[in-house]
């Protein structure tokens, strides 16, 4: 069927880790042959049934696989129009997406006999699934974070040190996650024999961006079932954060070939899409350049030089985008949004009080979106947002925001 | 013959290693980086790489992405970069040029009009840490296409079987970065690089110089005496970040070279 190949968005990347014009290997030659060697693995263990059957097994009983396909029945009342439903990722353990892909790369980095692991984190959810799963397999663990982000999420530090992970504060830049993806990437260039990179986002050198989005895939793919089952139809629009772009690529790549889902990627519009640049949306307000091994939408001046986001929310709060994104944005595929720190707070305290939940401010984006769009359409019409993360890292974070002191 | 083939084959001639220094472009500040780049060819510098700053500099230790976040903080541009090369050309028409960085902002610029404006001012080669032999199209098919030498970078990890494409498109010399690691980092040891610079001798006829952890005359010279030459950034840069006045710098350049130039 090569006419269907042709027409799918689900071909990529090509031979050279393309999407279109984004992606590629742009790293210094000291990591290449690593890259290369990962990627060869990467095509061993794709096509090799052991490797699925010990994720399945992992995916069931340590992290709690599938999550719940969840009708937020009050909300959409609320909302009055469209039909909410929630993927709930925040229910695996470590209360995030985040471990669906970590699994994948540590079972990855034992079969290629790397004894030591390393990973940047901005909001910790990632540090702290790499810090888990290196618990489980005995594997030596070094996260690198951003000394702000080490600062506004330090429950998540102290959870990585309880599982005996090593936290480097990041001070370069403004600390956060670039800068730490930056000095994880130093580590890796002077430690490359033993080391593996556990990347958190579907973004970095080829074949990170593919891996990372196969290993997230689940979360599509167990909505395309549950949705069936509970309404006989795939949903009309699916609706998830975005800062490197990891939980919306694996709930929406298994979706990318039926056109009659709607897909919109929300970006973090911090204080507002500006001139000043006080917002992490790389598609709305960026433009191509190549950072982190990869080219994509990036937030950066005249000169090429990159810039520095902001958002309330640690997790999205990246330059850049994954390089998939920013195809699918080209292509007219996917449609990209943005949302500000203001709006995801009122989405944060709707879906405390609509449905007992507390989310992370990265879903918060996503669902505030959706409370933007869901008046507007019809009743029969489905919506399903990503609720990739619980917010419980987050508490202090809004408390300060809604100018409340909890640290009594 | 371009001005880098030139300079080897002068230092063949007169049977001497070379010796190469590395300097971020406008760092401490944009006159003071040009009185220094001006005056590194009189300090024994037989070619000279000028650092272009970029925010995010990954294989480049906390002393180099000091100096390019000083150089930054000072408004240098990839355009005023371009301005000192030609500020430098003035005075110096045989002194090869090299200019090393990442991709990004000369992608910002455009490649067609950044290798314009290069081949203008006067730059004779390009290191660009972050395009592997995978991205060729990029970039230095087309620098090689403009007359502009395109210097790889090969590495500890570099294997045998490897090393015939990173020599493939490779022109000017071959720069082998003597440790895995970020500059500034470990010291070289010439008992460990020897071996390695007789590898890719093996496989190529250009002139195979050795950079990375070197931060002493004595060091310049070892390295210097089991390769083409060796390349020295860190350790003048930390002489440019200690405030040293300009004739200091430049006399710590000196007693480097003459270290390379003893091999």
């Amino acid at each position: 069927m090569p006419e269907d190949r042709i027409n799918s968005f689900r071909s990529g990347p090509d031979a050279q880790g393309r999407f279109g014009d984004f992606g590629g290997r742009f790293v210094s030659e000291t990591l290449m042959p690593l890259i290369l060697e990962l990627e060869a693995e990467y095509e061993r263990a794709k096509t090799d049934a052991d490797f699925w059957a010990e994720m399945d097994d992992l995916w069931t009983h340590y992290v709690g696989r599938p999550s719940p396909l969840y009708f937020a029945e009050r909300l959409t009342k609320h909302l009055g129009g469209a039909k909410v439903y929630m993927k709930r990722d925040e229910l695996n353990h470590t209360g995030a997406h985040k471990i669906n892909n970590v699994l994948g790369q540590i079972l990855l980095a034992r079969r290629m006999g790397k004894t030591r692991i390393i990973a940047e984190t901005g909001a910790g959810q990632h540090g702290v699934a790499t810090a888990t799963v290196c618990a489980k397999f005995g594997l030596k663990c070094i996260v690198y974070m951003g000394a702000h982000d080490v600062e506004r999420q330090a429950p998540n530090v102290f959870r990585m040190k309880l599982l005996g992970a090593e936290v480097v504060p990041v001070t370069s830049g403004r600390g956060t996650l670039k800068d730490a993806m930056n000095d994880a990437l130093r580590d890796w260039v002077t430690n490359v024999r033993d080391t593996f990179y556990c990347i958190g986002t579907v973004a970095g050198p080829h074949p990170y961006p593919a891996m990372v989005r196969d290993f997230q895939s689940i979360i599509g793919q167990e909505v395309r079932r549950q949705m069936t089952e509970a309404e006989g139809r795939l949903p009309d629009t699916l609706v998830a954060a975005i800062g490197g772009g990891s939980n919306a690529m694996g709930l929406f790549h298994p979706f990318l070939d039926d056109p009659e889902v709607a897909i919109v990627g929300v970006e973090a519009g911090g204080r507002g899409v500006n001139e000043k640049m006080e917002h992490c949306a790389s598609l709305t307000g960026g433009r191509p350049g190549v950072l982190h091994g990869n080219r994509t939408y990036l937030l950066q001046d005249d000169d090429g030089q990159i810039l520095e986001g902001y958002s309330i929310s640690a997790g999205l709060d990246y330059p850049g985008i994954g390089p998939e994104h920013a195809w699918l944005h080209e292509s007219g595929r996917a449609q990209y949004v943005s949302v500000t720190d203001d709006e995801a707070l009122d989405a944060f305290k709707l879906c405390c009080e609509m449905e007992g939940i507390i989310p992370a401010l990265e879903p918060s984006h996503a669902l505030a979106h959706v409370t933007k769009v869901a008046p507007d359409l019809p009743s029969d019409h489905i919506i399903c947002m990503n609720m990739c993360g619980r917010g419980d890292k987050d508490i202090f974070t809004v408390a300060r925001a809604l100018g409340v002191d909890i640290s009594g | 013959m371009s001005r880098i083939a030139a300079r080897f084959e002068k230092l063949r001639a007169e049977g001497r290693k070379a010796f190469v220094s590395y300097v971020m472009a406008g760092d401490p500040d944009h006159a003071t980086s040009l009185e220094i780049l001006k005056g590194l060819p009189r300090a024994g510098v037989d070619i000279v790489e000028l650092g272009v700053p970029f925010t995010d500099p990954m294989a480049d230790g906390p002393t180099i992405q000091a100096a390019g976040q000083r150089a930054l903080a000072g408004g240098q541009t990839l355009e005023r970069t371009l301005a000192m090369v030609r500020a430098f050309r003035e005075g110096d028409a045989e002194t090869p040029l090299v200019l090393m960085g990442y991709y990004n902002p000369i992608y910002s610029r455009g490649v067609a009009r950044f290798l314009e404006d290069a081949a203008t001012a006067g730059v004779d080669g390009l290191i660009v840490v972050d395009l592997p032999p995978e991205e060729d199209d990029e970039l230095c098919l087309p620098a090689l296409a403009a007359g502009i030498d395109f210097i790889r970078l090969a590495t500890p990890t570099t294997d045998d079987r490897r090393l015939p494409k990173v020599l493939e498109n490779t022109s000017g010399f071959v720069y082998y970065v003597s440790i895995t690691g970020i500059t500034g980092a470990a010291e070289a040891q010439a008992e460990v690089v020897g071996p390695e610079v007789a590898r890719i001798k093996a496989r190529t006829d250009l002139p195979v110089l050795v950079g990375f952890g070197i931060r002493s005359p004595q060091s310049a010279e070892a390295i210097a005496g089991v390769a083409d030459g060796c390349v020295v950034g860190s350790a003048i840069v930390s002489e440019i970040a200690a405030g040293k006045p300009v004739a200091e710098v430049l006399d710590y350049v000196r007693g480097l070279a003459e270290g390379a130039h003893r091999a």
